[in-house]
């Protein structure tokens, strides 16, 4: 065990945690009479006033429909959007702001390419090859897909420590498989997966590569040349931004040879009865008025990201998890489930002889805020043989006083459930 | 009460540390299975109801859970054992009334009742009424959709 670990000062990373929770009005918030503990960020960050501040200024001031007027104001807003485009572009280390598509999220992000992908380039007898950690949106798009196509699902399967079988992996990927879909980390365990390996594997067979970044963007600095994938998708709500944006990143040449999925505004060149000719892309895939607002939010959220640094927020929440890991082991009856040795800040654990529903309101009881249940990841749940976990994410603003009230707190519902 | 302490009165969690009736009925003559997809949380409802169809002379449970379905369900079958089915019936709406609306109908001020009003602090926590309400539920399934004959394995 770590001990040395629990009393020893935080590394000196010049992070200066309490002057980044200022930024953080709901942090000021009380629950059932306790300062709140956030500890749900996997499932949603908490968004800075700065984000706040961006949303309420395009209402404010810059309100306009995109790409259509030619008056001040919605060349201002057409402004902000395609800014945003460029601040994703640079975030995400793209070639080209037109690898950039704005949608409600991840999930559309995986819907898109799983239609029109799956339009262009996935035929009976085919494979699309999962991981067994999956997130249901990189899941259930991919069995829609299989259940058009006649293609068929393999799932590489994950180990006792929640890691990836990449021997298995191996054998998997093979001359049939047109797509390998994977997360960047996993939702419900935290594990970082061997998203280069994966990758290699992939187009080493023809096949391409869609990361589902969800996760990950706001934890680990990406660079979508360097992981070389065909697509990357995130979300702008777990990133400190706000919900309903999400972002599809894809290798240019796929935006030109993928069919359009939605039709609409915005996404067309011209219209006639006889015939309609597409825009290229991005246009070509935001069929409609998009989320303005919330595109201008995320340039907010990704700019605060770059400010604080990348690097330094995962120092900070790396620590947190080794010192709640290390203060985990201290309790009786927890198990911790997913110990990869590579991590994001993710403690998906099960209490004996408590379920973690239970644990979930006993916890909120004391303003502490953690999932319970199967992480929208039901095959990963089952594959440790649980009914359900307890999660605790930890996101740039929790500190280790938050680690140390959510521990007191754990124990002492054991003690009101096993005495 | 501190609303932590009404939601885990001492008989819920004794109920849930030792469930009552626990397992299945083979043969039984009605059954249901509910599922909270939102949870993930199970039960497995079997019935022996009499011969004229008018009494539950057993029934037992099984699944998985939190505290507060598993020992819904125990006070449940504890509660239901040689009750005609029309009382069983009517047993339902009046816990419903208790957890969903959160007063206290008179069927559960009788005796043989009292004990359910145990359940009546999950009112207060919204987020939890259908942990509550799943054996209940799943019981008015099992009491609609009689068992056609006595099956060797109810769950195949």
């Amino acid at each position: 065990m770590n001990a040395p670990l629990l009393h020893t000062p935080p590394p000196p990373t010049g992070y200066d945690v309490d002057r980044v929770r200022e930024d953080f009005p709901i942090l000021r918030t009380r629950v059932h009479g306790h300062p709140l503990v956030y500890l749900d960020n996997a499932a949603t960050t908490q968004k800075p006033q700065s984000v706040i501040d961006a949303l309420v200024r395009y209402y404010t001031e810059e309100n306009a429909n995109v790409h259509r007027g030619v008056y001040q104001l919605s060349a201002l807003a057409t402004e902000r959007y395609e800014e945003a485009r460029e601040a994703v572009r640079a975030y995400l280390h793209a070639q080209t702001p037109n690898e950039i598509v704005f949608l409600r999220g991840a999930t559309e992000a995986i819907n898109l390419v799983a239609n029109s992908f799956g339009k262009a380039f996935v035929r009976a007898g085919d494979e699309i090859v999962l991981t067994e950690i999956e997130h249901h949106s990189n899941i259930v798009p991919w069995q829609m897909l299989c259940a058009r196509t006649g293609a068929r699902l393999r799932i590489i399967p994950v180990d006792e420590a929640g890691e990836i079988d990449l021997k298995q992996a191996a054998e998997m990927i093979g001359p049939k498989t047109r797509m390998v879909a994977f997360s960047h980390v996993s939702n419900a365990l935290g594990t970082i997966l061997p998203v280069a390996e994966l990758t290699s594997l992939a187009h080493a067979q023809g096949a391409a590569v869609l990361i589902d970044g969800a996760q990950a963007a706001s934890h680990l600095a990406v660079d979508v040349r360097r992981l070389a994938c065909d697509f990357y998708v995130c979300s702008g709500h777990k990133m400190y931004g706000p919900t309903g944006i999400g972002v599809l990143y894809a290798r240019e040449q796929w935006l030109e040879d993928l069919p359009p999925w939605q039709g609409g505004g915005d996404m067309i060149e011209t219209v006639h009865f006889d015939k309609t000719t597409y825009a290229s892309a991005p246009a070509k895939f935001e069929a409609g008025t998009p989320n303005i607002a919330g595109a201008c939010g995320l340039t907010a959220a990704l700019r605060y990201l770059q400010t604080l640094g990348l690097s330094r927020i995962a120092h900070h929440e790396h620590d947190l998890l080794e010192y709640a890991t290390a203060r985990m082991h201290e309790l009786k009856g927890v198990r911790i489930i997913g110990q990869s040795t590579r991590k994001a800040a993710v403690l998906s654990f099960v209490v004996e002889g408590v379920h973690p529903h239970d644990v979930g309101t006993l916890l909120d009881q004391d303003g502490i805020a953690v999932r319970a249940g199967h992480h929208c990841a039901m095959p990963t749940i089952e594959h440790f043989q649980v009914p359900a976990t307890v999660r605790a994410s930890f996101g740039l603003y929790n500190t280790r006083e938050e680690v140390n009230r959510f521990i007191e707190a754990l124990a002492r519902v054991r003690e009101m459930f096993l005495t | 009460m501190n609303p932590m302490l009404s939601l885990y009165q001492e008989i819920i969690l004794d109920h849930n540390r030792h469930p009552r009736n626990f397992g299945h009925l083979d043969p039984c003559t009605h059954q249901a299975q509910g599922f909270n997809p939102l949870c993930g949380d199970k039960v497995f409802l079997t019935l022996k109801v009499g011969d004229e169809g008018d009494e539950i002379r057993e029934i037992a449970f099984e699944g998985t859970g939190c505290a507060i379905s598993v020992a819904s369900a125990s006070l449940m079958t504890e509660a239901l054992r040689n009750l005609p089915v029309e009382d069983a019936r009517r047993l339902i709406e009046a816990v419903h009334e208790l957890i969903v609306g959160g007063t206290v109908p008179a069927l559960l001020e009788e005796e043989r009742y009292a004990r359910l009003k145990a359940l009546a602090g999950v009112h207060e926590f919204p987020a939890r009424v259908k942990c509550a309400t799943l054996a209940w539920q799943t019981l008015r399934a099992a009491l609609d959709r009689k068992t056609q004959e006595i099956s060797s394995d109810p769950r195949s």
